[in-house]
């Protein structure tokens, strides 16, 4: 299952911040904000992108730039709302 | 006073982390009237040199024009210094109004209300037009002030790719059940000098039932035939809603800002928009000023012309001189350099040959973007350009950098 939710947040990073013809590769550990991957102001649709697909409000002091750092890191944040 | 040691040493620390961060800013003393040449003190206590500035906003060069002046001192006499009151109180005068007018009939809008500043503008605007069942959708690159707005005002927020329409279009479908939105966008990307693709974004704006917000604070003097804005330039003056735009830059450099658009959002900000109703009225002088800016640049495009002239020659002879430039038209011309450090160094080798420019990094701009952002002015003259040429190809020289692709320039600095 985490294997699938892993592929479904890396599809949609570089589906929705990479230039489509980017060559960047991005993994479970790849640094998104702390890189400039996504900005503060973009990890808005991040957080958006998730909470439509499990179904959950993150609220804001769950959603920093640090927990949103990495795909790993979001999984164990949606971890904190549902079972997977 | 309970400023203790503890709240001392956590600012303390903070502004350790600033300075380790490289982001540490400092403040140059300009002992002259801004101008194409300008007189600075820098560091603070070094013998003052007479510099080209290559950074301002000012890109008419009516921030000291003497009609400008001549118009503020009139002002001065005429209303006073200040009206210490709110607009809506006491502190609207007749000329609060004229300028007002006169902006709606240069910029082609409804109504206009003036701001303390444009950034206040666009923390305002966006919290009357719109409510938790409506949208915000845009672009990724927006100025700061519009991050700000939007953080204030409680519609959903959606952003895409930097000027990219089919990202926008995505958005917008998926945006489809939202009561009202608006599309929201600089007209002049500050960082890159890239213009909106604005008759694309007002083609979607139709197709999905959304409006259209502008801030073209970069923009409103000179981009388009008559220097009215981005609206003008990509030919959809009727199609835009609301503008917002500052009298800080081109319009004269001073203070203020404002929205112009629909008279309905106009006057709902009037009613309700907190940074107007809680900040004191723009003051006479620049009111007065900023009158005879707009009687300028809606008589005669001369200036807006010879901005554009340099603006070609300054791009052309620094791409001929193997700089690596941002494609584009407007006087926002970004060198890159890609490094932090290396930016910083070249700019202030720059400012020992007589060349005033910033570089500009990692927050500013994203990750292995730094650069130093040149502004051309309608006050250069075609020596200053020429000077600022022969000066970034020394400089150039000397890191090595000339004709070089980015790739090269990183492979050889860094990110």
């Amino acid at each position: 299952m985490s294997e699938e939710i892993k592929k479904l947040i890396i599809d949609y990073v570089k589906k929705e911040y990479l230039e489509e013809d980017s060559t960047m590769e991005v993994n479970e550990n790849t640094k998104l904000i702390s890189s400039g991957i996504v900005d503060s102001f973009s990890m808005v649709s991040l957080k958006m992108f998730i909470e439509n697909k499990f179904a959950i409000k993150i609220p804001d002091d769950k959603a920093t730039p640090e927990a949103f750092d990495s795909v790993n890191n979001i999984i164990n944040v949606i971890k904190e709302f549902v079972k997977i | 006073m309970a400023y203790s040691e503890k709240a001392k040493s956590f600012y303390e620390n903070e502004l350790k982390g600033i300075r380790q961060g490289g982001l540490f800013k400092e403040e140059r003393y300009i002992k002259s009237q801004q101008a194409a040449k300008i007189r600075v003190e820098y560091p603070i206590g070094a013998p003052i040199k007479d510099v080209l500035n290559f950074c301002a906003n000012n890109y008419l060069g009516l921030s000291s024009h003497p009609e400008v002046i001549a118009a503020a001192h009139k002002g001065l006499d005429e209303r006073g210094y200040g009206l210490s009151s709110v607009r809506f109180i006491c502190g609207t005068q007749d000329i609060h109004r004229e300028l007002e007018n006169k902006l709606s009939a240069f910029l082609g809008m409804e109504d206009t209300l003036l701001f303390p500043s444009c950034m206040e503008a666009n923390a305002g605007l966006f919290d009357v037009m719109l409510d938790k069942d409506d949208a915000m959708i845009a672009d990724r690159l927006v100025h700061a002030s519009i991050v700000d707005g939007m953080r204030l005002c409680k519609a959903q927020l959606y952003n895409y790719k930097h000027s990219d329409m089919a990202h926008l279009e995505e958005k917008l479908q998926e945006t489809q059940h939202c009561r009202l939105r608006l599309i929201i966008t600089d007209g002049v990307f500050s960082m890159d000098g890239d213009i909106v693709k604005l008759d694309k974004i007002c083609e979607l704006a139709e197709k999905y039932d959304a409006m259209v917000m502008v801030d073209d604070s970069h923009a409103t003097g000179f981009i388009g035939k008559h220097g009215r804005g981005t609206h003008e330039h990509c030919g959809v003056m009727d199609k835009v809603d609301v503008i917002t735009t500052t009298l800080g830059k081109a319009l004269g450099g001073a203070a203020g800002g404002c929205v112009s658009g629909k008279k309905e959002i106009v006057e709902m900000c009037r009613q309700r928009a907190r940074p107007y109703l809680f900040s004191n009225t723009v003051p006479p002088v620049v009111v007065a000023a900023a009158i005879k800016v707009v009687d300028l640049i809606s008589e005669s495009t001369d200036r807006r012309d010879k901005l554009e002239e340099n603006t070609k020659y300054f791009r052309e002879k620094m791409i001929n001189a193997g700089l690596d430039i941002k494609k584009g038209e407007s006087p926002i011309v970004p060198v890159m350099l890609y490094n932090a450090k290396l930016a910083q160094d070249v700019a202030r080798d720059l400012y020992e040959e007589g060349i005033y420019v910033v570089g500009f990094f990692f927050p500013v701009v994203p990750q292995g973007q730094a650069r130093i952002r040149t502004q051309i002015s309608a006050d250069h003259e075609k020596e200053h350009l020429d000077n600022a040429i022969t000066a970034f190809t020394k400089i150039g020289e000397k890191y090595k950098i000339l004709s070089k692709k980015k790739d090269e320039i990183i492979a050889m600095y860094g990110m």
